[in-house]
């Protein structure tokens, strides 16, 4: 398959970085300026967030952006909309991150046929169970190129984390820590589990994320994985005075330093 | 009625476990241990014993000769209003407590609306000697303001929940929250028939002593296992549920489920789910819910905080389906009107979610020798402050 994220995966092993951040946020129609400007800069893989009212693996610094993109007027119709068009300048892979309930009522078959359209390129649904997935939506998300996105976390059994990795195709998600998003992770305490993923030798490889905020804990969760996934911080970080590119550059730039 | 349910937790197309990957193990081990430890005969006798003696079952089936005369029809109330801590809810609470404490879980955290089933969770902790953190909406513990006097009396600790509508779906979100961040030692008591597989199915075992005593109470009363009607007012549905549970069989028993229509079903202020609600996901569970077209929960109204939820347990929404229960709904002003009512002619003074099952009555067309139950499922004391209102 020609996706862009597992070719990603296939030639980068090390340092990837990937940015979260919610659709319609601060304002209605930075979905589109932050990804444009995010292209120009070090970053591998963004995530787009479709907002929703209960969304449950979430803590305040996404639900809160959330609420405000909802408030702004965004909804998952708008976002694609909004997409039209970013391929012509954006090459980065994109994952769109939502809650199941968003795709049913838009419509499962419509939904992806949009991804394609617009050029999104994998799905997280935190809330779709792995056998549900595999029922009822993985002969649609490969019909139309998309690549599902699975999460383990330090409790996962390693039996569950084996079956997850079979079924994975382009990177797994591992949960830093019995955490919402936005947590702080304390590395040290997870050093055990980063060592038990990697002694399982799964084929497929993992970024780590929730918790991860700044250059140290990047920096420290890129020596035990592919890279890490930063949502929270970012989204702190766009959401400060001045104008949005300069505070996005700023934070990328930071965290991609060597000292 | 357990023949409706499938292993993977489904009524149909409704229930499921919708859950993220960080909720897998403790679901899990909820699914793969409740059925053999909830059926074993030590802890059949261990939550039958405390349900006697300590919650004070069974509770009466009141045969009430003034609604009777007034409504046309044999009307009894079945008085779950008199258990300890006053609703049905502690049913649920002993029975999910015992199962914790059998899992090994040291802590115990659950979502309120009303505050009922905090309470009921509050004092099942302070009997078996576990911690306890209850999340209530904000606006809910402003307007029950007493029950959360006794959740602290008791114990627990009230945390508030402020995202959303301050009330019990944004409650129930943060009692998830928490159970992802403390998934070893910790069980979720969840208070109603919602949430993921097996909540739905085993808070409707806890509950179905109530439609059991009603069988044994009618046979002596009225010599039928089978009333005419049986009404409960519908908040996630475990009231209902277990006043239904035994007569969903039967062809004859017209179950009849009572909504919180808020301000009129049409007003944008409301919590009748069932009448607007579309099919999707809330709490985990696939069910009828008020949503948008974009698939965002709406923010419910109902004068009572128990009723006042966007979804419905899925095994309501099973039996909307398949027409086994008839679904109406009663506005906040008929409730008010009714809990006067019960309290002028009776000298009950009903929980304001009961109040919507009475309001029922004045739209029924009985005949006189049909037999009706109504669920009274909680005392008024924690709503004094809204009746007052409505007095003056
Ligand atoms: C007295 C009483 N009745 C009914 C309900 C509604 O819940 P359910 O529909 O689960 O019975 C509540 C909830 O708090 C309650 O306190």
């Amino acid at each position: 398959m020609n996706n862009r994220i597992t070719s990603l995966f296939e030639r980068k092993k090390k340092d990837i970085l990937n940015i979260y951040f919610t659709a319609g946020y601060p304002e209605l129609d930075d979905t589109a300026r932050i990804l444009k400007h995010i292209s120009t800069l070090d970053v591998d893989l963004v995530e787009i967030g479709i907002p929703f009212s209960d969304p449950l693996a979430d803590g305040p610094t996404i639900q809160n952006s959330g609420s405000i993109a909802l408030e702004n007027g965004i909804s998952l119709a708008k976002i694609f909309e909004q997409l039209e068009g970013v391929r012509e300048t954006v090459d980065t892979p994109i994952i769109l991150m939502g809650y199941l309930n968003s795709l049913l009522q838009f419509g499962e078959k419509e939904f992806c046929q949009r991804c394609e359209e617009v050029g999104v390129d994998g799905l997280i649904i935190p809330d779709m169970p792995l056998g549900y997935y595999q029922k009822h939506y993985e002969t649609l998300f490969k019909k139309h190129g998309l690549v599902n996105i699975m999460l383990v976390t330090p409790e996962t059994s390693e039996e569950r984390i084996r079956e997850i990795d079979a079924k994975s195709e382009a990177f797994i998600y591992a949960v830093s820590s019995n955490s919402i998003t936005g947590g702080s992770v304390n590395v040290n305490a997870q050093v055990e589990y980063y060592n038990r993923l990697n002694a399982m030798n799964l084929t497929t490889p993992h970024l780590i994320g929730f918790g991860v905020s700044d250059r140290d804990s990047f920096n420290n969760v890129c020596q035990y994985s592919a890279g890490g996934i930063i949502g929270s911080a970012f989204i702190k970080a766009i959401n400060q005075e001045g104008a949005l590119e300069e505070n996005v550059t700023k934070f990328i730039t930071e965290i991609r330093s060597k000292n | 009625m357990k023949h409706l349910i499938d292993e993977n937790g489904f009524y149909g197309e409704f229930g499921g476990a919708f859950i993220p990957e960080m909720l897998y193990p403790n679901v899990k081990e909820l699914q793969d241990n409740y059925k053999e430890i909830t059926s074993s005969k030590s802890f059949q006798q261990e939550f039958r014993k405390i349900l006697k003696e300590y919650v004070g079952r069974p509770t009466p089936l009141y045969y009430s000769k003034n609604l009777s005369t007034k409504y046309g029809a044999k009307l009894y109330l079945k008085r779950e209003d008199l258990n300890h801590t006053g609703a049905h809810k502690i049913n649920n609470t002993i029975g999910q407590i015992i199962l914790a404490q059998r899992l090994g879980k040291k802590r115990i955290i659950a979502e309120t609306g009303a505050g009922q089933h905090g309470v009921a969770t509050a004092t099942a902790c302070a009997l078996m000697g576990m911690d306890c953190t209850i999340y209530m909406g904000a606006i809910d513990i402003e307007r029950q303001a007493p029950n959360v006097k006794k959740m602290k009396m008791l114990g627990a600790k009230v945390v508030p929940a402020t995202s959303g509508s301050k009330t019990l779906k944004d409650a129930t979100n943060e009692a998830i929250r928490a159970w992802i961040q403390n998934p070893v030692d910790t069980h979720y008591i969840i208070g109603s028939v919602v949430g993921p597989h097996p909540y739905p199915q085993m808070v409707a075992d806890f509950q179905s002593v109530i439609s059991e005593e009603i069988q044994i109470q009618l046979a002596t009363e009225e010599g039928t296992t089978k009333p005419d009607y049986v009404i409960a007012c519908v908040g996630g549905g475990s009231n209902a549920i277990g006043a239904f549970y035994h007569f969903i069989d039967n062809n004859h028993t017209k179950l009849i489920a009572v909504e919180a229509a808020g301000l009129g079903v049409s007003s944008g202020k409301t919590a009748a789910s069932i009448a607007l609600g579309k099919k999707g996901i809330i709490h985990a569970s696939k069910t009828y819910l008020m949503q948008t077209n974009d698939g965002q929960i709406v923010e419910p109204h109902s004068i009572s905080a128990g009723l006042d939820y966007p979804g419905i347990g899925p095994v309501h929404s099973y039996l909307y389906d398949s027409s086994k229960a008839e679904f109406t709904s009663v506005t906040d002003q008929e409730a008010l009107d009714a809990g006067m009512q019960l309290a002028r002619t009776e000298g009950i003074i009903p929980a304001l979610e009961s109040s919507h099952a009475l309001a029922q009555l004045e739209k029924m067309n009985f005949k006189s020798s049909d037999v009706v139950v109504v669920n009274l499922s909680g005392r008024g004391d924690k709503d004094m402050g809204t009746y007052e209102k409505y007095v003056k």
